[in-house]
């Protein structure tokens, strides 16, 4: 008999699938029902998500092993629960809530089955974050990539669709890539389970390893592409700035899925062993790569959308770099860093459409940019009723001002205490005292530069938006769309406050990523459960 | 037999590879149709290439002998999920075209 709490784990898969297959019966028209169904579920979902994260954050530790179908781990199918995916779940959930309570207000209504892809989406997500295996990695990122061209698409329009078409194949292509470089592990290893094929590794002979290596080479580029590494990230800025502001603030934590798996599989597959290390320069000069692209293109955009496009990148090249230098204190660090760039990324979409509201689409940028990024008029939704802010232009303004600092890494938010603890262990002030190399010490310098360049950028932009426009129209904005923004920042500031324990959460989750026994042996000594009783009783609780 | 089915892989992959390459949108979609064939090959090629053998273990079949169960059902849910996103694909492309007037992937019109 497993405790009722264990049956939780299979939660935040089973919780939006049903959601979603709810919502496909009910009439388009019943918006109001169709809302609270997917509120509902999304509210349970985070109540989930932080009831596996407070069990995870525990003194118990690892157990987190679920057996689907009851079949041992490397013949079944399993869903790991550890300190790493509980953060995700977590931070996906918040980022549901925030961005679900900001499409309520208008942008849910202006196309069909919104609820039923965000659903669907984070399904994928939390599947993918869960997974054990590498082929239900595959079908869970399908899922999540199913929906999230639908949800790209949402609201139409030249632009969206120009720039879906683009994304849908450009990731059809990534998941082929992902297919090839499955099958050519399970050749050569004979396992898709990751902790079995973490145990398999050293006992591969060393002209199959080369194979299993390429494998997961061809496997790493198609998270790659997802993570937006350059030179695979052409793609990300546009259709992000495409997608609709709450869409966009959700697919703040897609760039980051693919960051999770290789963090997962590098530490994993390749912490110690014969193939100790694959990969790790490719990433870091990827990483660097990304990050100078990504500093570019935030000190070249024009546009909001592009700026926070490119803060994407900008984010994904830094965990990219810490990935490829893989030390503990770093890492966690840069757990942190994920964390707050990806809530402030999320509150920064959802803002943009909120300032822009106000302004006439064409006055602060330039036309010939305009031009290359197309100009057509996208057709707007109505607005809907509701309660306008008050000093909509202040609060809007704050809000901003918060963006800009977490962005580029100032003090007091989080996004200063994060890039603090990264470049402490850097500099080798941390707890490892070891003196930077050449390759850690360009590494600093860039990571210095993007928070500079941000800054410039978010500088920029704000006196153009708030300051110079004396004459501008002030946006009508609704309390549920600016209380998600202020939610999310809100955050920010308690990461900030309560830096402390969530430094040890990230410590504690990096250092049992650095031991794969740990991960190894729950996954293979997890036992079936012996009495066919204990299924039933469980079934109608873990849902 | 492995010879053929190698020869088949590539000629797809190549094809796919260079229609994938190509601006109009429906060179693209039978570019990745192709691509993901050779795919779908690939994975039923990593099981050993054996004909007229059971995936079922019973007691008059040998093991060496078996057909690897796994690459087959890993290529049925490759299969399913590929033709759903191509169907999905396609669905996009008629809205670009009918948006645009154009199968350029970029919406662009030609240029003679």
């Amino acid at each position: 008999m497993i405790d009722w709490s264990h049956h939780l784990i299979i939660a935040p898969i089973l919780l939006p699938l049903m959601a979603a297959a709810l919502l496909l019966f009910i009439d388009e028209r019943q918006r109001v029902a169709k809302a609270m169904i997917s509120l509902g579920s999304t509210l349970l979902l985070a109540a989930v998500s932080l009831v596996l994260f407070r069990i995870e954050s525990g003194p118990n530790g690892f157990d987190g092993v679920y057996l689907l179908g009851n079949w041992a781990a490397p013949f079944g199918i399993v869903l790991v629960l550890d300190g790493l995916s509980a953060l995700m779940l977590l931070l996906t959930a918040v980022l549901a809530i925030a961005a679900l309570v900001y499409s309520l207000a208008r942008w849910h209504a202006v196309g069909a089955h919104f609820h039923t892809m965000f659903q669907l989406l984070l399904m994928g997500l939390n599947g993918a974050f869960l997974t054990g295996d590498l082929f239900n990695l595959f079908v869970f990122f399908e899922v999540m990539l199913a929906a999230s061209y639908g949800l790209l698409l949402h609201g139409s329009g030249p632009l969206r669709v120009k720039a879906g078409m683009h994304y849908i194949a450009v990731n059809l292509a990534a998941a082929l890539l992902f297919l090839i470089g499955v099958s050519l592990i399970y050749g050569t290893a004979g396992t898709l389970n990751m902790a079995d094929l973490a145990a398999r590794i050293p006992q591969i002979e060393p002209d199959r390893r080369m194979l299993m290596e390429a494998g997961v080479g061809v496997l790493g580029i198609a998270f790659l592409i997802k993570a937006g590494m350059w030179p695979l990230c052409f793609w990300l800025p546009t259709a992000y700035s495409a997608a609709s502001a709450p869409v966009a603030g959700i697919f703040a934590i897609l760039s980051k899925l693919g960051i999770y798996i290789i963090l997962r599989l590098t530490m994993l597959l390749f912490g110690d062993g014969p193939s100790a290390g694959f990969g790790s320069s490719v990433l870091l000069y990827g990483g660097m790569a990304t990050l100078i692209f990504g500093t570019i293109g935030v000190l070249a955009s024009q546009a909001l959308g592009r700026l926070a496009g490119f803060s994407v990148l900008v984010s994904s090249g830094t965990l990219l770099m810490v990935l490829g230098i893989n030390d503990g204190a770093i890492s966690s660090g840069a757990l942190l860093y994920l964390v707050s760039s990806t809530l402030t990324i999320s509150a920064f979409f959802m803002l943009i459409e909120l300032v822009e509201r106000g302004q006439d689409a064409g006055a602060h940028v330039l036309a010939v940019t305009m031009e290359a990024y197309g100009d057509a008029e996208e057709d707007e939704p109505e607005e809907g009723d509701g309660v306008t802010m008050p000093g909509t232009m202040a609060i809007l303004g704050t809000c901003f001002a918060a963006c800009g600092l977490l962005l580029s890494g100032l003090p007091p938010l989080s996004g200063f205490v994060a890039k603090f603890a990264m470049l402490s262990a850097m500099m080798g002030t941390g707890a490892i005292g070891v003196p930077p190399t050449a390759a850690v010490w360009v590494l600093i310098i860039l990571v210095i530069l993007s928070g500079v360049a941000a800054l410039i950028s978010m500088t920029r932009a704000g006196i153009r938006t708030f300051w110079s426009s004396i004459e501008g129209t002030v946006p009508r904005v609704l309390v549920i769309e600016i209380v998600p923004v202020m939610f999310l920042l809100a955050l920010t500031l308690v990461l900030t406050v309560r830096a402390e324990p969530a430094m040890q959460y990230m410590d504690a989750t990096i250092r049992t990523l650095s031991n794969p026994r740990i991960y190894i042996d729950a996954v293979r000594n997890t036992a079936v459960v012996e009495s066919p009783d204990a299924g039933i009783i469980s079934d109608g609780k873990g849902d | 037999m492995e010879i053929i089915l190698s020869i088949a892989i590539g000629v797809m992959t190549s094809c796919g590879v260079w229609l994938i390459l190509r601006p109009r949108t429906y060179q693209v979609i039978i570019g990745l149709s192709l691509l993901s064939y050779a795919v779908n090959l690939f994975i039923f090629g990593v099981g050993g290439v054996k004909t007229n053998v059971p995936p079922i273990l019973s007691d008059d079949v040998a093991i060496s002998t078996l057909a690897d169960p796994v690459p087959q059902a890993l290529v049925l849910t490759a299969i399913v999920i590929g033709f759903a996103t191509t169907a999905l694909f396609l669905v996009v492309l008629l809205a670009s075209r009918g948006l645009t007037g154009t199968d350029h992937v970029d919406g662009r019109s030609d240029p003679k």
